[in-house]
């Protein structure tokens, strides 16, 4: 109903961190001038290692509307494996976004007339000296990069701040080697 | 200074600041994220206080109630059944004027089990006597909390804030954090009147008879229905208590000046739609498109359920055409709680809104923007006529249970 409002859905499987990741750019967003900012997980019950989303509306003004995204501008993909299992795009708008952790080239991707990022997220993650597996703060960087919605420098702030006591800044550094290795199909 | 963070954390963060002393709690969800925050601000030595584990509902609040009558500021928060299993010491906790804060995180009730949300949990209990507040967002659950425990202290009368499970509890949004040194000086202490003391020894809500009687000390003493005749006028007054404690909240904190109802584009609105807690903001969205096509309509939240606030629902309403309740809550058998109070609370006027009622969204059934825009219009157009048998949105009902 309303038009001020960009949407974006977070997939990923319970446990990876996709509502962490949410969280991240909600924070960053509204640090940004974004004053609604609303996320909401699934409801209900999770469990480790199946499909879930989470949804991430973004706007300048007041957000009343909490119920989950059907029709998103943005999908966010934490594990190319759901791709599988999991229509990912489903609803999602005319020239909307795809963003991926997958080995580039992008054109090894199509979703309809989606625009497809993609950025080898889980070998970034080792590369900026992470567990293998943590992919919720590369992601981050991936999808500033292809979304250009907020600026890396602010998202690798909130990153360092909700990963306190939590290898600040290798997550931090896992998004910034993301974000310059974030291929963008034609 | 503002955070985004659950709605749970924002409630758990309002009872720190109000430096509570004795949390007692046994988890559900949607509420067991509150109680698990709150056991860590206690574990951290952020929050001073007693966390007491218990193995039921009724415990925690007959935890509460011990703790409330040594004289300590208590709170517990609970969901659906938990809440129901609790209904005899709720009862308990009121009678004896103990002013205890509950945050219930609203949740449709089994049989058949739920764990989504409806508001089912707190309606049942609005004749138990307790305060009822109701939030819309993160921002009005911690700012709730914090006066709630001021109103509490202030009428000796316990308070529930209530806010939608999931959909609030769950759902992450900005919100500001008051500073302590303001919420100090806001919430002073609890000293109570009355509290056990070893050095004092007295008697608590022992029998008391039919009629009024002498006391030890030779006093008249009120009987039962003196007592609860008191309980009934002390929350009529608490009306005003609270919007001069919201008052006072404004003032310091910036935000407030509507304890009892919130409108929206209510002052030329013919038609003026009525909802609790998270459903009237997402109605706002919906008001506003319909203003776009030219239809004079608004919408009202309802923050304050019990006392009913029937004076500022009754000059919010006077004059408009048509009144459209939408309940996430069924009085089985007769019609949605929030329906009827209005519908009396409108008696009064000679010239009196038309009311519809809508029930919605029970066990968490996602509740459509456009189905709140079709409901509307269709009110908005539909022959004048009390309907006393609600509608009902979004039913998928089946042809060979029903046909």
């Amino acid at each position: 109903m309303r038009k001020d409002i960009i949407e974006i859905r977070w997939h990923g499987r319970g446990g990876q961190g996709a509502i962490t990741a949410a969280k991240i750019v909600a924070n960053g967003a509204f640090a940004c001038g974004y004053k609604g900012v609303v996320m909401a997980p699934t409801f209900g019950t999770e469990r480790r290692g199946a499909p879930v989303f989470t949804s991430l509306k973004i706007s300048r003004e007041k957000i009343y509307d909490l119920s989950p995204i059907t029709t998103p501008d943005m999908v966010v993909v934490l594990d190319a494996t759901l791709l599988e299992e999991v229509d990912v795009v489903a609803g999602l708008k005319e020239n909307g976004l795809v963003v991926l952790n997958a080995p580039p080239p992008a054109s090894n991707y199509t979703f309809g007339g989606a625009r497809v990022a993609v950025a080898d997220v889980t070998a970034h993650g080792v590369e900026a000296g992470l567990k293998p597996g943590i992919v919720n703060s590369g992601i981050i960087g991936a999808f500033a990069k292809a979304s250009g919605l907020v600026d890396i420098d602010t998202l690798a702030r909130a990153i360092e701040e909700e990963f306190t006591g939590k290898k600040p800044e290798l997550n931090a550094r896992a998004a910034r080697i993301a974000y310059e290795h974030t291929f963008i199909g034609e | 200074m503002h955070i985004i963070e659950s709605g749970n954390v924002a409630a758990a963060t309002g009872v720190k600041l109000s430096r509570v002393q004795v949390i007692a709690a046994y988890p559900i969800t949607p509420q067991t994220p509150l109680t698990e925050k709150l056991s860590e601000f206690v574990e951290s030595e952020q929050l001073t206080a007693q966390y007491i584990p218990v193995e039921s509902e009724h415990s925690a609040m007959a935890v509460c109630i011990a703790a409330s009558t040594a004289g300590t500021r208590a709170f517990t928060a609970t969901s659906a059944n938990g809440l129901l299993y609790m209904n005899e010491q709720l009862h308990w906790a009121v009678g004896a004027r103990l002013p205890i804060v509950t945050c219930v995180v609203n949740r449709g009730i089994g049989a058949p089990w739920t764990v989504w949300n409806d508001q089912q949990d707190s309606m049942a209990q609005r004749d138990v006597g307790w305060i009822q507040l109701y939030a819309s967002d993160h921002q009005q659950i911690i700012d709730s909390v914090i006066k709630a425990f001021r109103l509490a202290q202030t009428v000796s009368i316990p308070v529930m804030v209530c806010y939608d499970g999931y959909l609030l509890s769950h759902t992450y949004m900005p919100f500001d954090l008051p500073e302590q040194s303001e919420v100090d000086a806001f919430l002073p202490p609890f000293v109570p009147k009355h509290f056990l003391d070893p050095e004092n020894p007295g008697n608590f809500n022992t029998v008391t008879l039919p009629d009024v009687r002498p006391g030890v000390d030779g006093t008249m003493r009120p009987g039962y229905i003196e007592i609860r005749h008191n309980l009934h006028q002390d929350l009529r007054a608490a009306l005003d208590s609270y919007a001069e404690i919201d008052r006072e909240f404004e003032q310091r904190f910036g935000r407030g000046g509507s304890p009892f109802v919130e409108q929206y584009r209510c002052d030329d609105a013919r038609f003026v739609a009525v909802a609790v807690g998270s459903l009237s903001y997402q109605l706002r969205d919906v008001i506003d498109t319909m203003r776009e096509d030219g239809i004079a309509i608004g919408v009202m939240g309802v923050q304050m359920y019990r006392p009913f606030p029937d004076q500022a629902v009754a000059s919010a309403l006077a004059g408009k055409e048509c009144v459209i309740v939408f309940e996430k809550a069924l009085s089985y058998g007769n019609q949605g709680p929030l329906y009827s109070d209005i519908k009396s609370t409108l008696y009064r006027m000679d010239d009196r809104p038309i009311i519809h009622n809508y029930i919605l969204g029970l066990g968490g059934r996602e509740i459509k923007t456009q189905q709140l825009l079709d409901a509307l219009t269709e009110s908005c157009a539909r022959p004048a006529a009390i309907e006393d048998t609600p509608r009902w949105i979004g039913l998928k009902l089946q042809e060979e249970h029903h046909g």
